[in-house]
């Protein structure tokens, strides 16, 4: 009976030779590691943004009057609201923290490399998108941060010689931040950026299974297959790597759901403080910090003394990681059997990234914009350095299988 | 006389640093499971504050509920007149005619604890201090400058700043241990109001927790079942 319904569907689409193709019958490295588990947990993130996002959007109110008071609504008076409230804020930083995790993943085993560049583009693109639906989104609350958030990100795009101010006010719709603004970011936020997500997403995981997964080894499995055409350090995703991202999930929702049961505002990183006010156009906060997430691009862009070189420094910040398959020259992939610089490039990378991002969030003195100089700049040398060294670098050799 | 002296000595090490503007935080302590602090928080709340500020995104129906309150008690002590128990805690004069009186609206404080925290109310309420120059006649020393009149000093007395940066108030009708515990209601009243899910949303989080320790369980031998055949 079943069988019969399958054949009957598989004649007329192709059901069964998808699902082999992209779960059944994939060939996976069989020696994914810790790192591996963030791909999948991205998904997972995206969906619960989905999902609360459509119950939050039942009973939010998107004007300037109304907003506030709809969140408190939810909070208060919907049954489980605040359930839906906590999930939704907190999967947002939690979705930062999968993704930078992801990247990173990315970058110490050079899956970025060939063939895989469209794949890192199309994960480009995803983080760019998710940026902009996380910044429109922390405009809906209507809270102090976000009104005064938004107006200094908004009022960046003012720089831009010639069109800059035409520009702010177009994306505005207003000469200030106003309920004009509220409305096109909600609009933006639960149908446009959304829609774009899901479709780069789906771009994403279509790259990455014509080309196969990268592996801590960065080996190609498909050259080393058997009799059958099958990779002989492959295994099917289903049910190897299922069942092991079930695991993954379960370790993850544990902290997820730590976070969101006993500390929702996540040390006022999360939810931060002055957000709970809310918002004045008359009144600015003392220290306007963005949330967590972008605050590694703020402190570049503030690290710089010209407006419009700091806003061109924060776009090249973001930038420069898209042409990365093409900075990095080696053809040894993972890190494992790279050189003791490129361990020490990556190494820097990261601590720079992460000073930046407290930098970032911490007002600034004389002394920090010094420390945030050297940060931005060793920020970018990452990107020179490995240009330069990556041509000729010393590299160990590479094994023919899969090591565990 | 003399138990008002010793307990202000009592209170002297927390309150010394309270002194100067923006000065460091006493602790308030807060224990949102003790109901009847939270109930007389409550009553004190509505009897001192909620004059001018409202607690606008909160119900009494809700409140009352939280703070095991029974609705006819909560009608006949606590509801203003003519408002339904249904109803958002709104406060009485328009915010037009408080910016005329006070020179600004006085803000709504069902978040206060939320943006400012529990030891910030606690302090800026043990705060106020003489100072005739002031139109209210009393400063803050967690709040320069505030727009707000001491509205406890029938309870606390007139605090007056001592030179050591101490406060001493005399003539109130409590004595400095009394009127902590009512300062101590009050903030612990208002950090219910921020977040009133908070005990509730706690318990639940253990039941959760325990379910994914369990589910990690299983999904750990799963997976080990499984990878078995792999290597």
């Amino acid at each position: 009976m079943v069988k019969n319904i399958v054949n009957w569907i598989d004649e007329r689409i192709p059901m069964t030779a998808t699902y082999n193709r992209h779960v059944g019958q994939y060939a996976t490295p069989s020696n994914f590691n810790f790192w591996y588990f963030f791909g999948s947990l991205a998904m997972l993130v995206l969906v619960n943004q989905l999902l609360t996002g459509i119950w939050l959007t039942m009973n939010y109110v998107p004007t300037a009057e109304g907003a506030f008071a709809s969140i408190e609504y939810i909070m208060r008076d919907v049954e489980y609201g605040w359930l839906l409230r906590y999930m939704h804020s907190t999967g947002a930083s939690a979705f930062f923290v999968v993704i930078y995790l992801h990247m990173f993943r990315g970058l110490i085993y050079g899956s970025y490399q060939k063939p895989r560049e469209l794949l890192w583009l199309f994960g480009m693109l995803i983080f760019l998108v998710l940026m902009a639906e996380a910044f429109m989104g922390y405009l809906l609350p209507w809270g102090q941060m976000s009104y005064w958030g938004a107006q200094v990100i908004i009022s960046l795009f003012g720089a831009i010689p010639v069109i800059g101010d035409d520009l702010t006010l177009w994306i505005r719709g207003d000469f200030v931040v106003s309920g004009a603004t509220l409305n096109r970011f909600f609009a933006l936020h639960v149908i446009a950026l959304p829609l774009v997500l899901v479709v780069l997403v789906f771009l994403h995981l279509i790259a990455l299974h014509e080309v196969g997964s990268n592996n801590p080894d960065g080996i190609e499995i498909k050259k080393n297959k058997d009799e059958n055409g099958w990779p002989k350090d492959g295994i099917p995703f289903h049910p190897y790597y299922t069942v092991k991202d079930i695991m993954g999930v379960a370790g993850f929702l544990i902290v997820f759901c730590y976070v969101l049961f006993f500390m929702p505002e996540g040390g006022g990183y999360f939810l931060e403080k002055p957000n709970f006010e809310a918002a004045n156009p008359m009144k600015t906060p003392e220290h306007i910090a963005p949330v967590w997430y972008f605050t590694p691009f703020y402190a570049i862009l503030r690290a710089i003394p010209d407006k419009l070189m700091g806003v061109i420094g924060m776009g090249l910040a973001i930038g420069v990681l898209f042409i990365l398959p093409w900075l990095d020259r080696c053809n040894v992939k993972s890190i494992r059997y790279r050189s003791l610089t490129h361990k020490l490039n990556i190494s820097q990378f990261a601590v720079s990234f992460l000073v930046l991002g407290y930098l970032g969030a911490v007002p600034a003195t004389p002394a920090l914009t010094i420390a945030a100089r050297i940060f931005t700049i060793t920020y970018f040398g990452f990107f020179l350095f490995l240009w330069i060294y990556s041509k000729n670098e010393k590299t160990k050799p590479v094994p023919e299988r899969l090591t565990h | 006389m003399k138990k008002l002296l010793i307990a202000l000595v009592a209170l002297v090490p927390t309150l010394a640093i309270a002194a100067g503007g923006g000065a460091p935080l006493q602790e308030a302590n807060i224990d949102l499971n003790d109901t009847e602090s939270l109930q007389r928080g409550l009553g004190l709340f509505q009897e001192n504050c909620a004059g001018c500020h409202s607690t606008q995104y909160q119900r009494y129906g809700r409140v009352a509920e939280d703070l095991n309150i029974p609705i006819d008690e909560m009608r006949a002590k606590y509801l203003p007149e003519g408002a339904k128990i249904g109803e958002l805690m709104e406060n009485a004069i328009p915010d037009a005619d408080a910016a005329k009186w006070f020179g600004a609206a006085p803000p709504d404080l069902t978040l206060v604890a939320r943006v400012r925290g529990e030891d910030w109310i606690y302090s800026y309420l043990h705060g106020f201090y003489k100072d005739e120059s002031r139109p209210f006649g009393v400063n803050n020393t967690i709040f320069p400058m505030v727009g707000m009149p001491h509205v406890l000093e029938g309870l606390q007395g007139l605090p007056v700043k001592q030179e050591d940066g101490t406060i001493v108030a005399t003539g109130g009708a409590l004595s400095a241990e009394e009127y902590d515990q009512v300062v101590r209601d009050i903030t612990g009243f208002l950090v219910y109001s921020g977040d009133p899910i908070k005990l509730e949303r706690e318990r639940l989080g253990w039941w959760v927790l325990g379910f994914l320790f369990i589910f990690f369980i299983v999904a750990y031998l799963l997976k080990k079942e499984y990878w078995k055949d792999v290597h």
